[in-house]
């Protein structure tokens, strides 16, 4: 019997097996943010554990609230700080270098095909895109993460999704992954791998597969994946020249972080998703998904472009591609929200953050701001927002406020409308 | 090891999230006492007054898929300083499930009729709940009742709630 791509990263990282079903794997990288890891600092601390396994391994970043609100947010920024420096974690990302966690950490080229990867974020999944095993985990977890390099996990269940035909203009990763949570419900994947495999994602950018893995979570998923290829040995290759000769090399190398033919699944979909529209979330539930055209005209009072989910650059240029010369409605606010400051930088050169303020955008700093509702963006009761973020829970962005997630080219043609609207009517 | 029992908070609803368990504006707190006072603040679930609901309460019982959301291991410990040990569900979230265990608590699942049979016969009584951890079993109390309910969990599970958490297990062996 074949093996998935999860089961072969397991067996290269196996240090343990104490009980059945039980995996104790070695770590490659442990991801960190202020929300989540200071509290874990102190409680080593307090054990009298105040060290981490290796430096070099170990990544952080303040990005949930920067810069910060008040003085507790001013703590957890100063115990992040103070705790790499102590430790000696050079690859730490403060104010005016800092970048939401899941999209700076693999521009940085922190991310290989075949790597374990942990971090105190559900959204960690998304570093699947370079076919790594990457899953959030709780406090606990990461405590253990970066004392020890290991983490506990049960057998690596896969449902396999294969996408093939091609996108409508106007549909987007986005689009697809609210689809396929709709089909597998926010429960269909709960202690399982979704592996994207098919012509559509062979075809995507990094950018996209990084969409479509982020939000596997909502589904329940542990990890999200796509097969390395020729697309991720181009994004990382910056960071892996000096390891390779060529990129043909490179390939070769990573080729092997794929399933078996044979491998076994829980279970196996197959799409043509040639006919799919645009989708929109229209309740609580992130699987509580309908195509924008069942949507259209229902009332929104924010715009939020950004976040882990959709604040790469690609998703601000085809916001942008619909925003150009037209202004924002006078009903909504929009906010877009630079991922990056490389993003932000890139932005600024082609000219998208002036087209985005031309259309009577707010532009911020990069942050996760309005996503959760910690820090900027938040709406008051009552309020809707047309979000391209991952998560639609009640009162996410604020007590009372409704999230509608949707891509980046639905919520910018829904600023302009002021209401939610399909952006095929401006693409076309 | 910590003692798990007391009265229970029947929550009749599927997908409770960690938004509203724990609402993420209060993840600005560095200690687990300063959540006490928010917990389920944000639960839309008719019937359900969270300042009176909450009082006294050891365990919970709840439908599917219990935990969603976020990755904050605040959602188990808004519980714990709620006095809150066990959340007995038909299924959890991944990460909320390992945070109980990795903190000592209990996550049990037991099946959908089981569940609905808790729901049936004890739900808007004054019930009371023991786990009897050496013979997984779940002893339910009620005023006119009294019955033993078997369980599953893993031996890692088991382990990690007798040794009290993940920290001083993995820093012993690994």
């Amino acid at each position: 019997m074949g093996k998935t791509i999860a089961e072969k990263i397991f067996d290269e990282h196996r240090v343990d097996m104490p009980f059945p079903d039980t995996h104790v794997l070695r770590l490659d990288r442990v991801f960190c943010h202020e929300i989540t890891t200071p509290i874990a600092i102190t409680d080593l601390m307090s054990r009298g554990l105040d060290r981490v396994f290796d430096p070099t391994k170990i990544k952080a970043v303040i990005d949930h609230v920067t810069p910060a609100k008040d003085s507790k947010t001013a703590e957890q920024g100063k115990i992040l700080r103070d705790w790499a420096k102590r430790n000696n974690i050079k690859d730490f990302f403060d104010i005016g270098r800092n970048g939401v966690c899941h999209a700076i950490f693999p521009e940085k080229g922190f991310v290989r095909p075949g790597y374990t990867i942990i971090m105190g974020d559900s959204h960690t999944c998304t570093h699947g895109a370079f076919g790594a095993f990457a899953a959030g985990v709780g406090t606990t977890d990461l405590e253990v993460g970066i004392l020890k390099g290991v983490c506990a996990f049960h057998h690596p269940k896969t449902i396999k999704i294969e996408l093939n035909g091609s996108l409508k203009p106007g549909v987007y990763a986005k689009d697809l992954i609210l689809f396929i949570i709709k089909e597998l419900t926010v429960n269909g994947a709960t202690n399982m791998v979704i592996e994207f495999t098919g012509e559509v994602v062979d075809g995507m950018s990094m950018e996209s597969r990084m969409t479509l893995c982020n939000m596997a979570i909502e589904a329940g998923g542990t990890c999200g994946v796509c097969y390395p290829d020729m697309t991720t040995v181009e994004y990382l290759w910056d960071f892996i020249k000096d390891e390779f000769d060529s990129k043909e090399e490179a390939l070769k190398e990573y080729s092997k972080w794929v399933s078996d033919e044979d491998a076994s699944y829980e279970k196996v979909y197959t799409y043509d998703v040639s006919e799919l529209e645009p989708m929109v979330t229209f309740g609580f539930k992130p699987d509580q998904v309908k195509s924008v055209n069942e949507m259209e005209g229902t009332d929104i009072h924010q715009v939020y472009i950004g976040s882990c989910t959709n604040g790469r650059i690609e998703d601000l240029r085809i916001a942008a591609s619909i925003l150009k010369g037209k202004k924002i409605s006078d009903d909504v606010r929009g906010i877009v929200s630079p991922a990056t400051p490389a993003i932000y930088s890139l932005a600024l050169k082609e000219g998208i953050i002036e087209i985005f303020q031309d259309a009577g955008f707010c532009v911020t700093n990069p942050t996760c701001g309005a996503c959760l509702g910690m820090s900027n963006g938040v709406l008051a009761e009552g309020e809707a927002c047309a979000a391209t973020t991952n998560r639609n829970f009640n009162g996410r962005m604020g007590k009372g406020g409704t999230v509608h997630l949707m891509s980046p080219a639905t919520a910018a043609s829904s600023a302009i409308e002021g209401k939610i609207k399909n952006s095929q009517i401006f693409k076309a | 090891m910590k003692e798990f029992k007391g009265k229970v908070l029947f929550l009749d609803r599927s997908d409770i999230n960690t938004d509203e368990i724990i609402p993420a504006k209060y993840l600005t707190e560095i200690t687990k006492e300063a959540l006490k006072p928010y917990l389920l603040e944000d639960l839309t679930l008719e019937g359900f007054n969270v300042g009176e609901d909450i009082k006294d309460k050891a365990v919970v019982i709840t439908r599917e898929n219990f935990g969603c959301g976020s990755s904050r291991e605040h959602a188990p410990w808004a519980l714990e300083v709620n006095g809150i040990n066990v959340v007995i569900a038909e299924n959890f979230a991944r990460i909320f499930r390992q945070n109980m265990y990795n903190c000592g608590m209990f996550a049990i699942e037991l099946s959908k009729d089981k569940i609905d049979y808790l729901f049936e016969n004890y739900a808007g009584k004054d019930t009371e709940i023991e786990i009897d951890v050496d013979n997984d079993k779940i002893i339910v109390t009620a005023q006119d009742q009294s019955e033993t309910i078997d369980f599953k969990v893993g031996e890692f599970d088991k382990v990690l709630v007798k040794e009290g958490g993940w920290v001083g297990y993995a820093d012993k062996n690994y």
